[in-house]
């Protein structure tokens, strides 16, 4: 599949001749968005902000995949969904420690990874799409019937307990930034993941598979690892959402639920890293204020995807990125 | 008495899975075509399935017109509507990546279905079966009503047409050549773009078919489109998307796959396609009658 | 008197890479003209340019005193240009009579089916084979005959003796022969420098995306020093 490697690829590390965002730039903008994730509780409503925490850590896992190996997954919200199951039941049934809980469903989240991309990466390009939904769509259809999912009613009430046993998750201020944390480390891990010599040799095979072959890679291999680690983050976003939102249901796992993680990229910004971060807020903000009026989401939700397929292919950060205003600011437009 | 089963609770099943496949073939089917030569992965095939059942729906209930009209009449109309969506917008995402043709029609799907749940509710409006094809055939063995019958049989002669259109008319090799080589056959001075529109509603219209004639045994409703869609995913991949028989063969196959698991093991009717999907792709990945796409 | 083909100044792209600098050329009726040159240096462009299937070109192509360079690609054939690609580009999944049929007729004069299988008997006999099936030499054929059915005025053949046995190569050159008498004209790029002399009224000679020089076949010995330094014979 040479066209594979159309999509927009990645930042890629620039040459030192290159333009590069100026450092102290650099650090203004991360520290404005530090000082705004920690005032943020105090000014808004919590969950929210949590909830937005959650499905960017979603996006950007599945950024890591689509983004960096060209791979795209219909089926995201088997590890999402079914690491929230996997935590939920975790804290609830076995009563163990959010930290604990949340293990469970990364590594959960790993588990199915495994599983699923094995059989899926032996299809490419389009097939790979539909055989990632196919099988998703068949986990959803074991989570309603297997008992510990509780089929259409979920579980409810996942109690957020005490994090190592100490620190009482009940307290609103202390999950954000349990939360914040969670979100953190997941980003770190992501960022340092695609700047590893194994995320080098993805891009490589994202962009001349062949050539990655020849070279000697086991290709197959390389996009099973990213894959793996796709769903094990994908499961990290999962598990904490159902910590916060202290339910899991049939929603996580539904296909709906892994078109929405695609389009949350897609506005965003394929192969970017702050896109999808941007592109979860958007959607999940765009879901909050469509919750109380009769207008159904997927109206919106599909004319979104259909505008930013057909006019905004880098998403939003990709095409400031590639506009004179960040050009100007030397920021690397992806591609 | 079959492995313990009465054959009555048998054939039943059996029944129920030629139905089922039925409709996989169509669409299946529908979506092998559009493939074939426009390569996009039509995420909007269960939408105009939707669709072709509103269609027979409303004409009906406004217009007056009765079943075997809306036979015609969807199918036109739900084309028209595809060949004004290919030739405005998917047509410009050829020379792109094959997957944002299936993110656009995603899109559109969710669009879709998204309006008509808004309009007319999620719950499903009932269509009533045409006086000719009321009542059953007593068989002796069993009771097979005249209304399912006829679903098999136009099912499978409108495929068999389907087939024959493109595997042994002129048309049909025109279309096969312009699968292999577009710009080639344009060059003999035939209108490939035109071809590319006309495919897309073909492959639409017979999807829209396949709603018309679902209406009377399911209820129509904005979600019996994404329902099956994923299921019909799972049957494109078993067959692989090389083979327009191929993709017929297999509709029908896991259709009656999925009629006997209700048999012998109920809780599983809902996954078996999409196992028996993960071991082909297991066993022979490029599908059972693919070639490597 | 003016002429059937017409080309001057024609640009063209592949993708970033700059292919034709300025092609200047043109071709009577009923005359058959060879372009000779080396691999690469832009003669199976020149043709695929005129035909239209490379679209990124700048520069003007009339043919019978029509703009061909406004036309969509369907268009092209309407106007009487049929095009013989280098690969042949027989489809696989048709039969060969399929593949016969495959271009509409687009002007009357073209061959009749009995005509086309009294030049290339070959495909009689492998009317129902798959196109596949074929040999090479077939091919060819099979490639020439399909364009030979429709009309058209004036046919691009890009080197039709590429890999082929010498009788084959004098088959074709009969049937090159057959179709001067007939007064079709013809482009012919060539490699096979011996062939496209047996054949040709006119030549040009095509270094690095210009035509060079243009003689007519009478010249051919005077020329040959040239000819040795550019194209290495």
């Amino acid at each position: 599949m040479a066209r594979t490697s159309e999509l927009p690829p990645a930042t890629e590390p620039a040459p030192s001749a290159a333009p590069v965002m100026s450092r102290t730039l650099q650090l203004a903008l991360l520290l404005g968005a530090a000082v705004l994730l920690i005032a943020a509780p105090f000014v808004m409503y919590p969950v929210f902000i949590m909830k937005i925490l959650c499905f960017a850590l979603f996006a950007a896992a599945f950024n890591l995949l689509l983004g960096y190996t060209g791979l795209l997954s219909f089926g995201h919200a088997a590890f999402f969904g079914g690491a929230a199951y996997f935590t939920a039941h975790a804290a609830k049934v076995w009563g163990w420690s959010p930290e604990l809980a949340l293990l469970v469903g990364v590594a959960g989240g790993a588990a199915l990874g495994l599983l699923m991309g094995a059989i899926a990466i032996r299809r490419q390009g389009i097939y790979f799409a539909m055989v990632t939904l196919a099988l998703s769509q068949m986990f959803f259809f074991a989570c309603l019937q297997m008992p510990f999912t509780h089929g259409e009613d979920g579980i409810q009430s996942v109690p957020r307990g005490r994090l190592f046993g100490v620190l009482d998750l009940n307290d609103m201020t202390t999950m954000y930034f349990f939360v914040l944390a969670v979100f953190v480390i997941g980003l770190l891990i992501i960022w340092r993941f695609v700047n590893s010599p194994f995320g080098m040799i993805l891009k490589a095979i994202r962009e001349n598979e062949a050539r990655a072959t020849s070279l000697g890679y086991a290709t197959a291999q390389y996009k099973l690892g990213a894959f793996v680690m796709s769903a094990t983050l994908a499961g990290l976003a999962g598990g904490l959402k159902a910590l916060v939102m202290q339910f899991a249901t049939l929603t996580d796992v539904a296909w709906q639920m892994s078109g929405e993680v695609v389009l949350m990229t897609l506005i965003g910004g394929i192969g970017t890293m702050v896109g999808p971060l941007v592109g979860a807020g958007i959607v999940v903000g765009l879901q909050n204020q469509l919750a109380t009026s009769a207008f159904p989401v997927t109206i919106i939700t599909g004319l979104v995807f259909m505008v930013c397929v057909m006019l905004f292919r880098r998403g939003l950060i990709g095409e400031f990125a590639h506009s004179r205003f960040g050009r100007a600011l030397g920021l690397r437009p992806p591609g | 008495m079959i492995f313990g089963i009465p054959l009555q609770a048998f054939l039943g099943q059996l029944l129920v899975g030629l139905i089922n496949g039925s409709f996989y073939a169509l669409l299946s089917l529908g979506l092998a075509v559009i493939f074939g030569l426009l390569r996009v992965i039509n995420f909007a095939h269960g939408a105009q399935y939707m669709l072709g059942a509103f269609v027979a729906f409303l004409a009906l209930k406004f217009l007056g017109v009765p079943y075997w009209g809306a036979l015609v009449v969807a199918p036109l109309v739900v084309g028209a509507v595809g060949a004004l969506i290919e030739r405005t917008l998917l047509s410009r995402l050829y020379d792109l990546d094959h997957l944002y043709g299936m993110l656009f029609t995603f899109g559109l799907a969710l669009a879709i279905e998204g309006s008509f749940r808004w309009y007319f509710g999620a719950s499903g409006q009932p269509y009533a079966t045409p006086k000719a094809l009321t009542g059953v055939f007593n068989l002796g063995f069993m009771v097979l009503p005249i209304y399912r019958a006829w679903v098999i049989v136009a099912s499978l002669v409108v495929c068999l047409a389907v087939w024959a259109l493109i595997e042994k008319t002129r048309l049909g090799a025109t279309l096969r050549a312009a699968t292999e080589n577009p710009s080639l056959v344009q060059s003999f001075g035939i209108n490939v773009p035109m071809l590319l529109t006309l495919t897309y509603a073909l492959g639409a219209g017979l999807a829209a078919l396949a709603g018309v004639l679902a209406a009377p045994i399911y209820q129509v409703s904005p979600l019996m489109g994404s329902n099956i869609i994923i299921v019909v995913f799972a049957v494109v991949v078993v067959g692989g998307m090389g083979s327009i028989m191929g993709a017929i063969v297999t509709g029908y196959l896991l259709g009656i796959a999925e009629g006997l698991t209700k048999v012998f093991y109920p809780e599983a009717s809902n996954i078996v396609i999409f196992v028996i999907m993960a071991i082909v792709l297991i066993l022979r990945p490029a599908g059972l009658f693919g070639k490597e796409g | 008197m003016s002429a059937l083909l017409n080309v001057s100044d024609l640009n063209a792209w592949y993708g970033e890479s700059h292919i034709l600098h300025g092609v200047n050329m043109h071709v009577t009726e009923g005359e058959t003209v060879c372009i000779l040159g080396r691999n690469g240096m832009g003669k199976t462009t020149t043709l695929r340019s005129i035909m239209g299937l490379v679209r990124k070109r700048t520069g003007a192509i009339t043919f019978a005193g029509q703009d061909v360079m406004a036309m969509p690609l369907h268009r092209t054939a309407r106007a009487g240009l049929g095009f013989v690609p280098e690969e042949r580009g027989i489809f696989a999944s048709l039969s060969v009579d399929e593949n016969l049929m495959l271009p509409p007729v687009v002007a009357p004069g073209g061959m009749t089916l009995d005509e086309i299988f009294q030049l290339f008997p070959n495909l009689l006999e492998r009317r129902n084979s798959p196109g596949t099936k074929l040999s090479g030499g077939e091919q060819q054929m099979l490639a020439m005959a399909r364009i030979l059915r429709t009309g058209a005025r004036c046919l691009l053949l890009d080197e039709p003796t590429e890999g082929l046995a010498p009788v084959i190569i004098d088959a074709i050159g009969a049937v090159l022969r057959e179709l001067k008498s007939r007064g079709m004209t013809v482009v012919l790029v060539e490699q096979n420098f011996r062939f496209a002399s047996k054949v040709a009224d006119r030549f040009y000679v095509m270094d690095h995306g210009v035509m060079t020089h243009e003689f007519p076949v009478g010249e051919l010995d005077a020329r040959m020093g040239m000819l040795q330094e550019t194209l290495g014979v």
